[in-house]
């Protein structure tokens, strides 16, 4: 499948793409995992890979990082192939694995100087690096402390933290913020903009949270049962929507009312009070052309509505719309 | 040193520093060794004297060991054949389990023990090759097999060499066998440990369980021990020899075959 717009971060910057995927397909039996993806992601990109478990998002990064061998199709890291030269890519690659993968019984220090001599970090600059990425990461304090003690946040922080410590160019994270409380989620958030502008770093995202996807992300790929499809920036993808999302005010109490009757006119759409305001009614997932005749079944059920008003879709339209109602 | 030597010694040193911080580990590491190169070698030492004052006793002792056995014994009072043939000959497999313990324990809780805390895809995604990983997990298990091994035997020489003075008025241990059995046969018992652990440990999903299902590997020592006490064998220098070349090979067969378990696309097979 051929994903459009897919090289367009890359031929932007002038820059030869960071990752290649041509055709890349990985079968496990007779499942397909990962089905004849093509793929750019340009130097500096911040790429969220969306989709459910089981839609072929960490089989990706796997095989872009040739630690699993593609079944069909090609990939080309940093100019190299993953498969024949994977010491020479991972060497250049940051990864937060899903399980934040720490050693429970070593301490934060040692964690970090495993992983530091592990990717080859060079000794003389090792234990400052060490200092400097847990100062940077709030874990100074508790440095000499073992890492299973930590909270699930500080864990994570810490794991990022490893990630990053020899400086890596390419950032593969699976799920940088599942199970995070809202503060530890908003640091790693701001960690992952602060690379983007001031780093340059390049990063694949495997995500739930759509949220950070929007907020961070340049580009969203969106992957179902193996195969891409969704691809572009959030604000494009949006864009792309068959259908709409509304912002109703209506008379005192009459939120309910109104929501009855959206049901009853388009009953794949979906209708809430609006969490910015009383008397407001959100309605996503509206098929096109359905505002007219909505206004007037509402108006004709006695609905005083006084303002209609298009909203700005999210990330969150964008993938329940291609994931559909059972998403 | 060079890069990659680097970090194949960061994950040895690694894996030590985590299975020193379990007490399903240390514990093995402290009794068993305390128990058969210190324990019992002093009792052997210690209990010589009285049992060989026993004529009958000590008859009995040599009527079901090998003949070739009794006959290297020649020229030695009772006490000192009861000293020699306990030290020397019956306790020398036991000391194998040692070697074959400590590589167990420590594959185990190194492929197991790393599956079952989740921390296997770091070391997948690391720059290391699949030969290197290895080879890095490997030595992790068998370097400190051997040098436990090599300590415990130093353990065990002090000890019986002391307790025994007053019976054999010399240093006896270490005999030519001796070292035979740890210059050739402890690193082989070591590597088979490691073999049996590592084999067991792609198939189950918890430290405990490679570790209770490697622990199989014992019952060969046991069987030379029985053969030993029961005349069939005989630990002389050349038996030992040959029975390192046969651990040597059986280590070889089984480290080939557990080495497929660690190549990448198995690792991660099993995340």
């Amino acid at each position: 499948m051929k994903s459009p717009g897919a090289s367009e971060a890359a031929s932007a910057s002038g820059a030869a793409p960071v990752v290649v995927a041509r055709g890349l397909t990985r079968r496990f039996g007779d499942k397909v995992a990962v089905d004849g993806l093509d793929l750019e992601v340009g130097r500096g990109e911040l790429c969220a890979l969306l989709g459910h478990n089981g839609a072929g998002k960490t089989t990706t990064l796997r095989m872009l990082a040739g630690v699993l061998a593609p079944s069909a199709g090609e990939a080309r890291v940093f100019g190299l192939s993953p498969v024949e030269d994977g010491p020479a890519v991972r060497s250049r690659l940051g990864v937060l694995p899903e399980h934040h993968g720490l050693e429970e019984r070593l301490t934060a220090r040692q964690n970090l100087r495993y992983a530091a001599e592990l990717y080859g970090y060079p000794e003389e600059r090792l234990a400052g690096r060490v200092e400097e990425m847990l100062e940077r990461f709030g874990l100074l304090d508790v440095g000499d402390e073992k890492a299973g003690v930590f909270s699930r946040g500080m864990k994570q922080r810490l794991a990022l933290a490893r990630a990053l410590l020899h400086e890596p160019e390419l950032l593969f994270l699976d799920e940088p913020t599942a199970g995070l409380d809202p503060i530890a989620s908003r640091q790693v958030t701001e960690t992952l903009r602060e690379l983007s502008a001031g780093g340059g770093r390049t990063a694949l995202i495997c995500t739930h949270d759509l949220t950070l996807a929007q907020r961070v992300c340049d580009r969203v790929v969106v992957m179902r049962r193996g195969r891409l499809v969704a691809l572009g920036s959030p604000r494009e993808l949006a864009e792309r929507l068959p259908h709409g999302r509304l912002l109703l005010g209506v008379g005192e109490g009459q939120v309910e009312m109104a929501a009855q009757v959206v049901r009853g006119v388009a009953p794949e759409a979906a209708a809430e009070p609006s969490p910015d305001g009383a008397g407001e009614l959100l309605v996503t997932r509206l098929p096109a052309g359905a505002t007219p005749a909505l206004v007037a079944a509402l108006v004709g059920a006695g609905v005083d509505v006084h303002r209609v008003e298009p909203a700005q879709a999210t990330l969150e339209d964008v993938y329940f719309g291609l994931y559909g109602e059972a998403a | 040193m060079s890069p990659r030597w680097r970090a194949v010694w960061a994950v040895v040193r690694k894996d030590l520093r985590v299975a020193l911080g379990s007490k399903a580990v240390t514990v093995p590491f402290a009794v068993v060794p305390a128990f058969f190169m210190f324990a019992m070698p002093l009792a052997v030492a210690l209990a010589a004297p009285f049992a060989a004052r026993e004529a009958a006793t000590v008859t009995e002792l040599f009527e079901t060991v090998s003949p070739a056995l009794v006959a290297s014994l020649e020229g030695l009072d009772d006490a000192q054949r009861v000293v020699t043939l306990g030290i020397v000959y019956m306790l020398a497999p036991l000391f194998l389990v040692v070697p074959l313990m400590v590589a167990n324990v420590l594959a185990a809780d190194s492929f197991a023990g790393e599956k079952e805390r989740k921390t296997l895809e770091v070391l997948v995604y690391s720059p290391l090759s699949d030969r290197d990983l290895v080879l890095a997990k490997m030595l992790s298990a068998w370097l400190p097999a051997v040098g436990v091994g090599l300590a415990s035997f130093v353990v065990y020489a002090v000890t019986a060499n002391a307790a025994a003075w007053p019976v054999m008025g010399r240093i006896f241990v270490p005999t030519p066998m001796w070292l035979v059995l740890i210059a050739w046969v402890m690193p082989a018992v070591a590597a088979v440990g490691l073999g049996a652990a590592v084999i067991v440990s792609a198939r189950v999903s918890t430290f405990q369980e490679a570790y209770q299902v490697g622990g199989v590997v014992v019952l060969p020592i046991v069987a030379l021990v029985i053969a030993q006490a029961t005349g069939v064998i005989y630990f002389s220098t050349w038996l030992v020899a040959a029975l390192g070349a046969v651990l040597w090979l059986a280590a070889a067969v089984m480290l080939r075959l557990g080495a497929r378990s660690l190549r990448r696309t198995e690792l991660v097979s099993r995340l």
